[in-house]
C-alpha cells in the first residue's frame, strides 16, 4: 500500500479546475504506482481539455495510454485492471459517450462488489466532461448524470471549485469502488485557491456554498454559478439564499440538504440535466418526504427541458435553466410563503 | 504428457460432469433457484486449459461457468451453495451461478451479460503487463459472445498492446438456439484473430490433451511477452441451453448423438486403457469416488441455510 505524502501545510496555490485535476493525477501517480491513465488522446495530446497534459512525459507510456476509439473496451479493461491490482483512471471525452460503456459501468463494475459477496473490489475512476452549451449539439453536450443514480454500486462525484476538483479526484482514485467523475465544461476555466499536498474532499459530502436564512437552492456542477448569480440579485430584494452544492450525486448527502431546508423551510432544486426522472426529481421527492410539515411551500424544480441538446445558442438558452428563471421562481415561492 | 497428469485431468472432467448432473437433479426437484446452463460435453476445455495454467494465472468465465471454476480450483461446497442461493455460497446468495468471483483462486468473475467478461480478462492482462508480472489470463467465452461489440474492442486492444491473454472460444455450435452458420458468414471464428494481430487456431475442443498442449504453448508465449492467442475450441453441449430446454427442436437427434460419440471423458479413458495405464476397475473406482464426494457436498449444501430476509445496504460499496 502506498503511504500518503506530507500533509498540506496550509499552503494554497491559485489555479484553474483543469490544472487542479491535473495536479490530483500527478500527485496520486507519484504516490501510488498502481494509478494509470487511459483514454482517447490523453497521452501525446494531453487530453481533449488538456487535463492530462505532461503526464506522458512525466510517467511514461506504460502509465499514460492513448486508446483507440473504444469507450466500452477501455472501461471494460479498466474493470479487469482494477480487479487485478491497478487503479485505472479513464477519460471519456463527453458524457454523451458514456452510454457506449453503459453495460460495463452499470451492470458490471457497479455490481461486482455486491454480487461477489464482497470478494472483489473495482477501484476505478471514469472521468468525463459534461454540460449543455452552444455548438455541442445532440451528441456532444448532454447532461446525463441523472441517469446514473439509478445504478447502485456507482459513486458519482461532480466538483465545482478547483479545490474540490483536486480533493474529490484524489478521493475518487483512492476509493475502493467505481467512481463516475463528472467535470463541467462551464467550470474548467474557473480559477480558485487549491491546497497543496495531500488534500482530499470526501465523496458523499455536500457543502453549503453560501449561507442564507430564507430559501435553499440545492444544485450541482455548472448550475452552482447560476444559483450564485441569482442569489446576488435576490439579495438586493432582501432575500437571503442558501446554496447547497451536492459535489456527490451518489451517495447523496441527505443530512446537509435536509439540515439546510429544515432551516430555510423553502427549497428550489436546480439542475442542468433533464427534469424527468433525474436528480432534481429525486431531490424534490426526498425533501418533501422528510420535511413536508416544515415546508412553507412546494419544492420547486428548475431543470433542463426534455429535448435533445440543440446546437444553436438561442435554442440552448431555451433548453437549460437561466438566472432569471431561478430569480422568478424564488420570488413566486417567496410571495407564496410570505418571506417579504 | 505424463500419466499422472492425464489421470488427474480425467478425474477433473468426471467431476465437472458430475457437478452438472447434480445441478440438473437439484433443478428438477426445485432445490435450485434460477436455471442451469449445463457444461456436459465441453469438459475437456475447462480442464485442459486450467491444467496448463499456473496457480497465479487468472481466468474470467461466463454463464456456463461452473466447469471453469471447478477446473481452476473452486471450493465445491461454496460453489454449490451459491447455485442453490444459500448463505454459505461464494456470493452469499447474492449472485447465483452466473455471478461470482474470488481472486483467492485466480477467478476474476463471471456474469450473465454475454461477452462482458472478455474485457475484464483483457484488463487483468493489461495489469499484468504494466506491473511486469508473469501472470497469464484466460478469457472463456462462447461462439455467441464472439459477436458482441465489446469483445472486438477488447481483442483489438490485446493485439495492440501485446497483452498476455488467451481467448478460449468454446464453439459449441449454438448461441442458445441459433446456430453458428446463422450467426456469422465465416467458417472458423479462430480466423478473426488475424484481424487483431495475433495468432488464432481452431482446435478439437473435445481432446483434452490437445487443449492442454495448445494452452501451454499460448501461456508460454504470453508469459514471455509474445502477446495474445485465440483458441477456437470446437465442441458441443449435450444438453439444452438452460434447464428446461430439451436442446432439440433446433438440433437433430442424430447430430446430438454423433457428438456424444466424441465424449471427451470416454476418449481419454480409452487412450489410457489402450496404453495400459488405466483399467476399467480403476476408472469405475475413480468415478465412484467423484460421485460420492459430490453427494457428500450436496448433502451439506441442501442443509445449509438460506440468507436472512434482509436488505444490506452496506453490501453495495467496498469500504
Amino acid at each position: 500500500m502506498a503511504k500518503p505524502m506530507t500533509k498540506t501545510q496550509g499552503a494554497v496555490k491559485e489555479m484553474r479546475v483543469q490544472e487542479a485535476l491535473r495536479e490530483a493525477l500527478r500527485y496520486e501517480m507519484t504516490r501510488d504506482k498502481r494509478v494509470f491513465v487511459m483514454g482517447e488522446d490523453v497521452a501525446l495530446f494531453g487530453g481533449a481539455y488538456g487535463v492530462t497534459r505532461g503526464l506522458l512525459q512525466e510517467f511514461g507510456q506504460d502509465r499514460v495510454l492513448d486508446t483507440p476509439i473504444s469507450e466500452a473496451g477501455m472501461v471494460g479493461l479498466a474493470v479487469g485492471a482494477a480487479i487485478n491490482g491497478m487503479r485505472p483512471v479513464v477519460e471519456i471525452q463527453f458524457c454523451d459517450l458514456l452510454p457506449l460503456a453503459m453495460d460495463q459501468l452499470a451492470s458490471h463494475a457497479a455490481r461486482y462488489h455486491c454480487m461477489t459477496g464482497g470478494r472483489i473490489n473495482v477501484p476505478m475512476v471514469v472521468r468525463n466532461k459534461f454540460a449543455t452549451r452552444p455548438g455541442g449539439g445532440p451528441s456532444h453536450s448532454s447532461c446525463n448524470h441523472g441517469a446514473f443514480i439509478h445504478f447502485p454500486g456507482l459513486k458519482i462525484a461532480m466538483p465545482t471549485t478547483p479545490a474540490d476538483a483536486k480533493g474529490l479526484l484524489l478521493s475518487a482514485i483512492r476509493d475502493p469502488n467505481p467512481v463516475l467523475f463528472f467535470e463541467s465544461h462551464h467550470l474548467y476555466g474557473v480559477r480558485g485557491p487549491v491546497p497543496e499536498g495531500d488534500y482530499t474532499v470526501p465523496i458523499g459530502k455536500a457543502t453549503v456554498r453560501r449561507e442564507g436564512k430564507d430559501l435553499t437552492i440545492v444544485t450541482c456542477g455548472g448550475m452552482v454559478l447560476k444559483a450564485d448569480a441569482a442569489a446576488d440579485q435576490l439579495k438586493e430584494k432582501g432575500i437571503a439564499i442558501e446554496i447547497v452544492d451536492l459535489r456527490s450525486l451518489a451517495p447523496l448527502d441527505k443530512e446537509t440538504i435536509l439540515n439546510s431546508v429544515a432551516k430555510t423551510k423553502r427549497a428550489v432544486v436546480l439542475d442542468e440535466g433533464p427534469m424527468i426522472g433525474g436528480i432534481s426529481a429525486e431531490l424534490a421527492a426526498m425533501i418533501q418526504e422528510n420535511l413536508f410539515s416544515d415546508l412553507k411551500g412546494p419544492v420547486v424544480r428548475i431543470a433542463a427541458q426534455p429535448i435533445p441538446p440543440p446546437h444553436s445558442p438561442p435554442l440552448v438558452d431555451a433548453m437549460i435553466p437561466d438566472v432569471e428563471q431561478v430569480v422568478a421562481a424564488v420570488i413566486r415561492l417567496a410571495e407564496g410563503g410570505r418571506i417579504v | 504428457m505424463d500419466t499422472a497428469k492425464r489421470k488427474e485431468m480425467l478425474r477433473k472432467m468426471i467431476l465437472v460432469r458430475a457437478f452438472e448432473e447434480k445441478l440438473e437433479e437439484l433443478y428438477q426437484k426445485k432445490a435450485m433457484f434460477g436455471s442451469t446452463h449445463s457444461y456436459r460435453g465441453q469438459e475437456a476445455i475447462a480442464v485442459g486449459v486450467c491444467a496448463a495454467l499456473q496457480s497465479t494465472d487468472l481466468i474470467a468465465s461466463y454463464h456456463r461457468g461452473t466447469g471453469h471454476l471447478i477446473a481452476k480450483g473452486a471450493d465445491l461446497y461454496k460453489l454449490l451453495c451459491e447455485c442453490m442461493g444459500r448463505a454459505d455460497g461464494y456470493s452469499q446468495g447474492r449472485g447465483g451461478k452466473m455471478h461470482m468471483g474470488d481472486m483467492a483462486f485466480g477467478f476474476l468473475g463471471n456474469t450473465g451479460t454475454v461477452g462482458a467478461t472478455v474485457p475484464t480478462a483483457t484488463g487483468a492482462a493489461l495489469s499484468a503487463k504494466i506491473r511486469g508480472s508473469k501472470e497469464v489470463v484466460v478469457s472463456f467465452f462462447g461462439d455467441g459472445a464472439a459477436n458482441q461489440g465489446v469483445v472486438h474492442e477488447a481483442m483489438n486492444l490485446a493485439g495492440l498492446w501485446k497483452l498476455p491473454v488467451i481467448y478460449i472460444c468454446e464453439n459449441n455450435q449454438y448461441a442458445m438456439t441459433v446456430s453458428l452458420e446463422k450467426s456469422v458468414a465465416i467458417k472458423r471464428l479462430g480466423d478473426r484473430a488475424q484481424a487483431y494481430g495475433f495468432e488464432g487456431k481452431t482446435i478439437d475442443g473435445n481432446d483434452v490433451e490437445v487443449v492442454y498442449e495448445e494452452t501451454e504453448k499460448a501461456a508460454a508465449k504470453g508469459r514471455s511477452g509474445g502477446g495474445a492467442t485465440f483458441l477456437e475450441c470446437l465442441t458441443y453441449r449435450w444438453d439444452g441451453h438452460f434447464g428446461g430446454d430439451p436442446g432439440t427442436g433446433y438440433r437433430s437427434k442424430e447430430e446430438i448423438e454423433a457428438w456424444k460419440q466424441k465424449c471427451p471423458i470416454k476418449r481419454l479413458k480409452n487412450i489410457l486403457i489402450q496404453e495400459g495405464n488405466l483399467t476399467e476397475a480403476e476408472f469405475a473406482t475413480m468415478t465412484a469416488h467423484v460421485y460420492a464426494e459430490l453427494e457428500e457436498v450436496a448433502k451439506r449444501a441442501e442443509a445449509a441455510p438460506l440468507p436472512r430476509k434482509a436488505v444490506d445496504l452496506g453490501s453495495i460499496f467496498a469500504t
